[in-house]
């Protein structure tokens, strides 16, 4: 029996010590109660006297709403309310960025499933006979489902807002600048669906005087969603409390409203306790997706396959409302060059508006698109060349002081050349044996693949990602450290999504102040914004609000103790559990040091401001980047279409690694998720209409499509980040989707210019 | 909605009151009998978050009309650590990182339990077929798996 490939990735501790520091292989503080099934999800709050919420969605694209009757809902027994757009008290649209998505549709809806009406009931099933019960009268109106026609101004406005929803183009360098070797592409990505297991849900608690609401809520981003909820409901922000519910996964779907006004609103109105739970037919109506894109790239290089000018057009379709569009679309742009020098650039970029489903954030947030494009071009680059994948993108590797076709300086540790030549150092996977278990071939249990047919094939990709947010927003976070007897109390409004930065919180307490008590206090509105789990931001931003509320806690500990000991406090250090004068032979445990103190600290972080990029694209829009390389091996039935991932192999710039087994775990995460898009996941859509939204039409990677990983961490710190450490979440699921393409198209030689690949593309 | 009816649940005799008979398993363990440990995620037996065993068969509990399971005997995850401590298959996906938003986890444990009491030194493969049922969307199943090794050593070690 052969185990070799399971285990293969270094997890290494990092911290030289049995304690959970900085460093170290820390364990989940939730772990114990997650795998009991005692871990509360927003999915399994419930309160005295809770009534359950539904909603009534669109059928149509696109539909005048003649007339709503809502009387036979309100008929039937167990039924408590029955809400409309005429019962939202407040503003009556809402959205991250620009506020242009109804509560409820009015008048008009733009997208099958745009949310009509709610109802509260006593039963989920009561609910579900309730909203059957409510007539609509529709006149179906034609839909605007292709983005090139709303380009084209070729449809009359289908909102308020217009059908483009923003346009940008980079404009740099020598513009009519070539060279001896021109490739062009055109690429395609179907729309992703983020997929996280636990479907949306909250609990909404009305105060007793009807004047605010508590909410339990899964969410990215509590203050945000505060915001835009306190609009809609006419309440001051201070009446409107969210609590963190337990987040069943996220990755980007939680940015945007989805469920809380409607469960907010139903509960302020009955006055009771209100659970609302999609189902995951609704969960796919329910939030934003990733944005299906076509980007056409034309690279001019040099016979020896240095890029000389990169000529692109993006367009993305962000569906019926804005949500993150126009940010998505900026960050598509901005990432034309990927990870490789280019001093001559013209890139025109589109997000449109159209009656398919809205779609934002999704881990990669328009990189991920980018990244395709790019990648496709490297390898024509290198055909062309005469050079193999790993050469070409190693003499165009971007290195730190490099500028990008913005015109910003990458200010960040660029270790590029060391990803991709620590990648290629990687073993390969053994050959396929010529006898192999079904499973292992491409198929796998449906036994149609023939072994003899079966070509296996090699790819790369390599990426660039920023971090944190961009264009001037400050997306700061707050963090307040208390010490009391030795024991740290930490506060903040970070949403732990799965991450890991409740883990990470607690060693940071315990590396800064010498503690090993660390008591994480609910993540809730109570305290200062910590900006939203995304943009693989929280371990830089919320990391460096932890730190410096613990540094803050430590200088006034030292103060303290210099005063009890005479000793100057500049001389006073953190060793191990100690405070000990770095010049003589004090040494006190903190725990006694702190005996009877209280030590409260509030800290906020903010990273360096950035910049709106001007009518040419050009402007230090990003705060910082981080790289990774992706090496792919398939094997592939040509004759069947069918794929299998054999192994991905990687090497990420991750700065530091302050918790590697948390690192690997959003490695290996991440990479499953790029295999989606590259051979698997597709939220199919016709003519407006969604065609699989369930777990049985819309397919995600199994234990059995998971591929061997090899990973290996690049670290080297950077100097920028508040703990020498860059997010990791994003990067691994960016360029693991070109580099299974690319090996796609290695084994069958085949262009292959759309993800998901699907068994037509390959078929000869 | 006054169907009444009695389940064996863990060893414990739970009386299901008033309720409608449409309610799959999941919804009565989770919404009547205070048992939330099983997860609903697809409600079509696609991603085994509501692994239960029943007659000691694993199965999706979303899929399971309750009322048809009395007279069966219904395992939850909330059943395999009576003391409050955790199982070996419990401990090892806390220790190997095998948990991150933890949604899937509780179906997942009750797979690896499942598999592991009838095959206790499966393959590579093996491992991959049973737990092939259950999603995970955050971790790409490597710690899953570093967890299931874990796991098949110490018991391996126990036994020498």
């Amino acid at each position: 029996m052969s185990r070799s490939t399971i285990d293969t990735v270094r997890t290494d501790d990092r911290s030289g010590t049995s304690r959970e520091v900085l460093g170290a292989n820390a364990l989940r503080p939730d772990g114990a109660a997650k795998v009991k099934g005692e871990f509360a999800f927003s999915s399994d709050m419930w309160a005295q006297n809770m009534l359950w919420g539904g909603t009534l969605r669109s059928p149509h694209p696109r539909a005048r709403i003649v007339s709503i009757d809502v009387s036979a809902a309100w008929r039937i027994a167990g039924v408590e309310t029955v809400v409309t757009a005429d019962d939202v008290p407040g503003q009556l649209t809402y959205g991250l960025i620009s506020e242009d998505q109804p509560v409820f549709a009015r008048g008009e809806v733009r997208y099958m499933g745009e949310p009509i009406a709610a109802v509260a009931a006593d039963h989920p099933e009561t609910c579900r006979r309730a909203l059957a019960a409510i007539a609509v009268e529709w006149e179906v109106l034609p839909a605007l489902v292709d983005p090139e026609t709303a380009i084209a101004g070729g449809f009359d406005p289908i909102h308020p807002d217009g059908n483009v929803i923003r346009h940008q183009r980079i404009i740099r360098g020598d513009t009519s600048a070539t060279g001896a070797i021109v490739v062009e592409g055109t690429y395609e990505l179907g729309m992703q669906d983020q997929a996280f297991l636990g479907t949306e849900a909250a609990l909404a608690v009305p105060d007793h005087d009807g004047g605010g609401v508590e909410v339990y809520i899964a969410t990215q981003w509590l203050h945000e969603d505060r915001k835009q909820m306190a609009k809609c409901l006419a309440l001051p922000e201070d009446k409107v409390r969210l609590v963190l519910g337990g987040v069943g996964g996220a990755f980007g779907a939680r940015e945007d409203i989805s469920l809380q006004v409607h469960t907010a609103l139903l509960a302020l109105r009955t006055g009771r306790p209100v659970k609302m739970q999609y189902g995951r037919e609704e969960s796919f109506f329910g939030h934003v997706h990733r944005h299906p894109a076509t980007i056409w790239m034309r690279h001019h290089a040099t016979d020896s396959g240095e890029i000389v000018k990169i000529e692109a057009r993006f367009v993305f379709d962000g569906g019926a409302y804005a949500s993150t569009s126009s940010a998505v679309l900026i960050n598509g742009v901005t990432h034309a060059q990927g990870p490789y020098r280019c001093d001559n650039a013209v890139v025109d970029g589109w997000a449109v508006r159209t009656n398919n489903p809205p779609c934002g954030a999704m881990r990669g947030f328009g990189v991920v698109q980018a990244c395709f494009a790019h990648e496709g071009q490297m390898d024509k680059i290198a055909a062309a060349a005469g050079l193999d994948p790993v050469e070409v993108r190693l003499r165009n590797a971007m290195r730190t002081g490099d500028r990008l076709i913005t015109g910003q300086v990458v200010e960040s540790v660029a270790p590029v050349e060391r990803c991709i030549r620590e990648t290629a150092a990687l073993p390969m996977p053994s050959p396929l044996p010529d006898r192999p278990d079904a499973l292992l071939m491409p198929g796998g249990s449906g036994l149609t693949a023939d072994r003899h047919h079966i070509r296996r094939g090699v790819g790369w990709g390599v990426s660039i990602k920023n971090i944190m947010y961009s264009e001037g927003f400050d997306d700061f976070s707050t963090a307040r450290c208390v010490l009391a007897d030795g024991v740290v109390t930490l506060k903040f409004a970070t949403s732990e999504v799965g991450q890991g930065f409740v883990t990470l919180a607690p060693q940071i307490a315990r590396s800064v102040l010498g503690v090993d008590d660390v008591v994480l206090d609910t993540i809730d509105t109570g305290v200062g914004s910590a900006g939203s789990t995304s943009a693989s931001r929280q371990t830089w931003m919320s990391g460096g609000a932890v730190d410096g509320a613990c540094r803050l806690v430590r200088e006034r500990l030292f103060e303290h103790v210099g005063r009890a000991h005479g000793v100057d406090p500049l001389r006073l250090v953190i060793e191990d559990t100690d405070v000990v004068d770095s010049m003589g032979s004090l040494r006190v445990p903190v725990g006694e040091a702190s005996a009877g103190l209280r030590i409260d600290e509030t800290f906020e972080h903010h990273h360096r401001p950035t910049e709106e990029l001007d009518e040419n694209g050009q402007g230090n829009c990003h705060v910082a980047f981080a790289f990774v390389a992706h090496r792919a091996v398939v094997d592939v039935d040509p004759e069947l279409g069918l794929v299998k991932v054999v192994q991905v192999a990687t090497a990420q710039d991750v700065g530091r690694a302050l918790n590697p087994l948390s690192v690997v775990g959003q490695i290996e995460g991440g990479i499953a998720q790029g295999l989606g898009l590259a051979v698997m996941e597709e939220i199919i859509v016709d003519n407006g209409r969604v065609r699989n939204p369930s777990f049985t039409d819309y397919l995600l990677p199994t234990a059995l499509d998971a591929p061997e990983v090899i990973a290996t961490l690049v670290e080297e710190h950077e100097p920028q980040a508040p703990l020498g450490a860059k997010g990791v979440g994003e990067p691994p699921c960016i360029s693991v989707t070109p580099a299974i393409v690319a090996a796609i198209r290695d084994a069958i030689g085949r262009d292959l210019a759309r993800v998901p690949v699907r068994p037509q593309d390959i078929c000869f | 909605m006054n169907e009444h009816y009695t389940l064996r649940v863990n060893g414990v005799e739970r009386d299901v009151c008033d309720s409608w008979i449409g309610e799959s398993l999941l919804y009565v363990l989770r919404e009547r009998l205070d048992l939330p440990g099983a997860k609903g995620a697809c409600e079509q037996g696609e991603c085994g978050s509501c692994t239960v065993f029943v007659d000691g068969a694993a199965v999706c509990s979303c899929l399971v009309l309750a009322a048809s399971a009395v007279d069966a005997e219904i395992a939850t995850v909330e059943g395999l650590n009576p003391d409050g401590t955790l199982t070996d298959v419990q401990e090892a996906f806390v220790r190997e990182g095998a948990v991150q938003c933890g949604f899937c986890t509780p179906g997942l444990v009750m797979a690896v339990h499942h598999l592991l009491d009838a095959e206790p030194e499966p393959s590579d493969l093996q491992v991959k077929e049973a737990l092939s049922g259950n999603i995970c969307r955050c971790t790409g199943y490597g710690r899953i798996f570093a967890a299931v090794d874990a796991v098949i050593a110490r018991r391996r070690d126990a036994a020498r």
